[in-house]
């Protein structure tokens, strides 16, 4: 699905300046903990969240997220929304609640395709390898 | 004739300076792209490091990261000066945090770093000392980069 079709199914406003048709994305990821989105998210997809500061910009270039939707009509500060336009990840606002923007993507056709949860075996020592 | 193709580097990191938090990785994850490494290899990287460079920043007073990239791994270490981990095995439990409120309202802090370092990479290992610091050494293995 790419940007524009996402932009109005969830009547978004785009708010990055080099953003076009040529981002799409395959699937979403929608949370509030950087954390899990670090742990949990698949390269190329979208994320969804309702928090604005740099760390999400960062999250997003680190786990190679290709576009971000902010809900309830929060916008990033300028300078976060600059870092974005550096990484060319396109930010969208929307004014619907994470339910609402995630229901709509969803009845679209777009899936969560999150990575299995998986727990490592754990063997730590306070010297030496884990 | 051998070609030696291996590159090295280091970045600094200052503790608490969240505006600069990140740049460390996407300089390493910028190296990674010029070399032409696969992308889900630099992903896996890109996000090790960022775990442990947010962790820098938010325990430590400073700290340093060194990378080596040869054509077979990368290896990435991250020393700081910190308060150090008193109990190595509970921090490596998924939801296991000591994180103050300001940092869990930035969506980190909740105790998934260190198991993701671990999940991310080929091999970890964790040496800390209670009120000098923490050092992390991690490899990721270059396999098939065709």
């Amino acid at each position: 699905m790419n940007l524009v079709e996402i932009k109005d199914i969830l009547e978004a406003t785009v708010i990055t300046s080099q953003a076009s048709l040529r981002h799409s994305v395959a699937s979403v990821y929608c949370a509030d903990l950087m954390s899990d989105v670090l742990s949990f998210s698949i390269a190329k997809g979208l994320l969804i969240t309702g928090l604005t500061n740099a760390q999400v910009i960062r999250t997003a270039e680190m786990a190679a997220i290709d576009m971000i939707v902010f809900i309830q009509g929060k916008r990033p500060a300028l300078q976060t929304i600059s870092l974005a336009e550096e990484k060319n990840i396109p930010l969208l606002v929307t004014d619907l609640s994470m339910f609402d923007t995630c229901g709509r993507l969803y009845e679209k056709g777009l899936r969560s395709q999150s990575a299995a949860v998986r727990r490592p075996s754990i063997v730590a020592c306070n010297e030496g390898s884990i | 004739m051998l070609v030696d193709n291996s590159e090295d580097g280091i970045f600094f990191l200052t503790g608490k300076d969240f505006t600069n938090a990140g740049t460390a990785s996407s300089s390493l994850k910028a190296v990674l792209e010029r070399r032409g490494i696969r992308q889900d290899i630099i992903r896996r990287t890109a996000i090790a490091a960022f775990e442990a460079e947010m962790n820098v920043v938010i325990y430590a007073v400073a700290g340093m990261m060194k990378y080596r990239i040869t054509d077979t791994e990368i290896s990435v270490t991250i020393q700081d000066m910190g308060q150090g981990i008193p109990n190595i095995e509970l921090a490596m439990t998924e939801g296991y945090s000591t994180a103050p409120d300001h940092i869990r309202a930035m969506g980190f802090g909740s105790g998934m770093g260190l198991p993701n370092i671990k999940k991310s990479t080929d091999s970890l290992v964790v040496n800390s000392v209670v009120g000098e610091g923490t050092t992390l050494e991690f490899v990721i293995q270059i396999k098939d980069s065709q």
